[in-house]
């Protein structure tokens, strides 16, 4: 394998690069652009949901298929757009911000990857022949009882797409703890990469219940079990316990990064050290734990008895604090610094106060007794997205300015970043700010059609515009990405003047990362650095032959065995021969592992000589 | 730098399991998937307990469990922890052949236990009729049991598949990390069966 990247190649060979690939770089990548398909989908759901809603007793799509739309646009965005998006900028950034060469298990990344994303392939094929309807907690019994094959894409989809997450949340952790480089103690991480580790921890124990609810329904609906049938006594409730402690955990995946993301861009465009870093720390963590102590406020209104309503309500209102915590440590961080607004720092700025309305509500939701008035309403609705879009969207397209440089060389158009920007957060708010209200007004969620002249039509129609507003924006942001690929301004390696390692290399950086391991001095080792005159890192060691792991088509095969033999375990219901693809597609992946397990690969060594051909 | 990884009494590191980067991540690696496994399984104690009495109208805990068998399967796997210990001792003193021999025997005590297990559950079914579907105890118990009985399964396939690699090479430091982690899955997969043994079968009988 040679060093020299710059030469052109054909479209086989690129194919077959990113196929099998195990650099965290070029996955990372993978995860962006596979994200950032489902967002498409899921954001073109969305809108149809919206053109059904603009006027009363409208018959746009039937009501079936609306059912149908809002599964598929809650269960798109959460597991296979926000969370893969996310994961890929862990991926690429973090090993960086940590001063690592790669990932601790490069194999498994890739292996991630290909699970999340056949997974989703797998979910979305159920278009062909009806998508799940159940909606995207897919509560039972409605779920087991819900015909056809839709529900057994959602069971399937994401049993395959959360093993490949839980794969890479073990996988950061490992590396975070393993692979810091000399002097990056915890206490000099950046904040991205804390959010990343803690991210991973609650990925690490949140998963694992979706995985135990997904087999219990799998079951249920494809061997005919009782876990959820009441007839056999069984108990629906279950579903909705272990949905919720995997399901609330699951928010805090997607919010803390985004937390992370805005800790970096806030100090670099602010010219300051981030304020109460180690209050930040300490919040995040608090976050974290308290996540997992309140999954039973989506369940108020079960009937758990007025004791446990009162434990999770005071739990939940709690996590205000920490978040609170955050959200002044940014604005302190802001006050009396030298700010450059760009588009990166546009969306930041917008982040803080879109979020803390998110926020506010959420602590109204959290009261147990009020909850029963907003319980299912458009109220809810509004809720989630003012943190989801307002925190992890923005977060992302932060991000995306952000990072885009060191990912691509080429630094993002401006001017169409900052009209992307406005007309999506205008749009954002004409959307969701009036859903507040219509919940209010007592319009339930997931319904199919609202009645004329109960004072919900101007609000529909509003929130309606709005989404088109958001739609456009979506569409100068891709418009930007072809642009800046094409006639972009080239980046320096540091082209905000920023203050992590991964602004020490070039941009894009070279596969294997840093030449030399950086010797890392405190938080923020490059602005260290730069504040002393020196401009550049030490390195930590003398220019010698580094070890890499080799590339390998093994992931890609195993999990396609895995997709074949999810197939099959969907058909076998209807006809026993499909139990042929459920043995095939099992031995296809069983045999992958027997070979990784069996086949040596020790890697190979980039020799001393080919690096110091290298200009620095 | 040397890239041969094969041990002499010179070469041989205090622990070869952690000598390598390759085997100190698999050690961490292992240990955190662990954490995972751990709430995968506290979900399907919690479901048990939640369903263990909504028998149907079917057979309960207390017709069908006799602790004569399940006795014995414990004893199994608890000895068979006990030899997979002695084989990472030998592992450390650079022992091969005695390492192959005690993870040998772990591999039969694990064969022994399954086919009790897989003896347990024919006998529920053809003498009580008490399956899967049967009730929502039956769909519980045998989710539970079945797991830890799959993670069995897994883990030794996965012995008996480096073993068998391994026959004639001998011990190195690429494979040492290899054994390492399938040791302290196996524990994990004792633990388990401790959890089981006192919450499905000791609270089974005494209801």
């Amino acid at each position: 394998m040679s060093i020299a990247t710059t030469q052109k190649r054909g479209f086989g060979a690129v194919l077959w690069d990113y196929l099998t690939t195990v650099d965290h770089k070029k996955i990372g990548i993978l995860y962006i652009i596979g994200g950032g398909f489902f967002f498409l989908l899921g954001g073109l759901e969305a809108l149809l949901i919206r053109i059904q809603l603009i006027k009363p007793e409208n018959d746009f799509i039937s009501a079936g298929l609306y059912n149908e739309m809002i599964t598929m646009h809650g269960t798109t965005m959460i597991f296979l757009a926000a969370m893969p998006i996310l994961v890929g900028l862990m991926n690429y950034v973090m090993p960086l911000q940590i001063g690592a060469r790669d990932v601790a298990f490069p194999f498994l990344n890739s292996l991630g990857f290909w699970l999340f994303f056949l997974g989703g392939i797998l979910l979305n094929l159920s278009w062909f022949t009806g998508a799940p309807d159940a909606g995207w907690t897919n509560y039972a019994p409605l779920s087991v009882q819900s015909p056809g094959h839709g529900v057994d894409f959602y069971v399937m989809g994401l049993q395959l797409s959360g093993a490949g997450t839980l794969m890479g949340g073990i996988n950061f952790i490992v590396t975070i703890v393993t692979m810091r480089a000399p002097g990056m103690t915890y206490m000099r991480m950046p904040l991205f990469s804390w959010t990343t580790l803690v991210t991973s921890i609650l990925i690490l124990f949140a998963f694992p219940a979706l995985t135990v609810n997904l087999f219990l329904m799998m079951f249920d609906r494809m061997f005919g079990t009782a876990f959820f049938d009441i007839g056999l006594g069984g108990n629906s409730i279950i579903w909705q316990h272990l949905f919720w402690i995997f399901g609330h955990p699951e928010v805090y995946i997607l919010i803390l990064p985004a937390f992370g993301i805005f800790s970096e861009i806030i100090p670099t465009f602010a010219k300051k050290r981030l304020f109460g870093y180690t209050a930040m720390v300490f919040a995040t963590f608090l976050i974290a734990f308290l996540g997992f102590m309140v999954w039973a406020h989506h369940m108020f209104t079960v009937g758990l008895g007025p004791v446990a309503n009162s434990i999770f309500a005071v739990a939940t209102m709690a996590i205000a604090v920490p978040t609170g915590i955050k959200i002044f440590n940014w604005l302190l961080t802001l006050w009396g610094g030298s700010i450059t607004i760009n588009s990166a720092m546009l969306w930041t700025l917008a982040f803080i106060p879109s979020f803390t309305i998110g926020g506010m509500t959420g602590v109204m939701l959290g009261s147990s007794v009020a909850d029963y008035q907003y319980h299912d309403t458009y109220f809810v609705v509004a809720h989630f997205h003012y943190v989801i879009v307002g925190g992890v969207v923005f977060a992302i397209l932060a991000a995306m300015h952000y990072w885009w440089p060191k990912m691509f060389g080429r630094i993002l158009h401006e001017g169409m970043g900052k009209l992307a920007f406005w007309t999506f957060f205008i749009g954002f708010h004409l959307t969701f700010f009036i859903q507040h209200f219509l919940g209010l007004m007592g319009m339930p969620r997931r319904y199919w059609v609202f009645l004329e002249n109960q004072g919900l039509d101007t609000g529909n129609l509003i929130s309606t515009i709005g989404a088109f507003f958001m739609t456009f924006g979506v569409i100068v942001f891709l418009i930007n990405i072809i642009y800046t690929a094409v006639k972009g301004e080239k980046a320096p390696a540091d082209p905000w003047d920023a203050r992590t390692l991964e602004w020490a290399i070039p941009s894009p950086p070279a596969h294997y990362n840093f030449k030399q391991l950086p010797l890392v001095r405190g938080l923020d080792p490059l602005w260290i650095e730069k504040t002393e005159g020196k401009g550049k890192m030490t390195p930590a060691e003398p220019v010698d032959e580094i070890h890499m792991p080799n590339g390998t088509i093994l992931p890609f095969i195993m999990t396609l065995g895995f997709t074949i033999a999810s197939y099959g375990f969907i058909y076998q219901v209807d006809h026993k021969g499909w139990l042929i693809a459920v043995y095939a597609g099992m031995a296809i992946a069983l045999g992958c592992m027997l070979i990784r397990s069996l086949k040596d690969d020790h890697g190979y060594h980039i020799t001393k000589e080919e690096l110091e051909r290298e200009a620095d | 730098m040397s890239h041969d990884h094969s041990l002499n009494p010179e070469t041989m590191p205090e622990d070869p399991a952690k000598a390598t980067m390759e085997g100190k991540h698999k050690f961490l690696g292992l240990w955190i998937f662990l954490g995972g496994e751990t709430v995968l399984f506290a979900c399907l104690f919690g479901t048990y307990l939640a369903l263990r009495n909504s028998t149907a109208g079917g057979p309960s805990s207390q017709d069908l469990f006799g602790l004569e068998l399940v006795f014995l399967m414990t004893l199994l796997l608890l000895t068979s922890s006990l030899t997979s210990v002695y084989a990472i001792y030998h592992m450390k003193n650079n022992n091969f052949k005695k390492m192959q021999l005690w993870f040998g025997i772990t591999a039969l005590l694990g064969l022994s236990f399954l086919g009790l297990e897989i003896y347990e559950f024919a006998h529920y079914i053809t003498d009580y009729g008490f399956t899967f579907r049967s009730s929502a105890f039956g769909s519980a118990f045998y989710a539970l049991v079945g797991f830890h009985g799959g993670h069995v399964v897994f883990g030794l396939s996965w012995l008996i598949a480096i073993m068998v690699r391994n026959a004639k090479r001998g011990l190195s430091l690429y494979n040492a990390p290899k054994y390492n982690t399938f040791g302290l899955y196996w524990h994990f997969i004792d633990v388990v069966w401790v959890f089981i043994f006192t919450v499905v079968y000791l609270m089974g009988m005494v209801g």
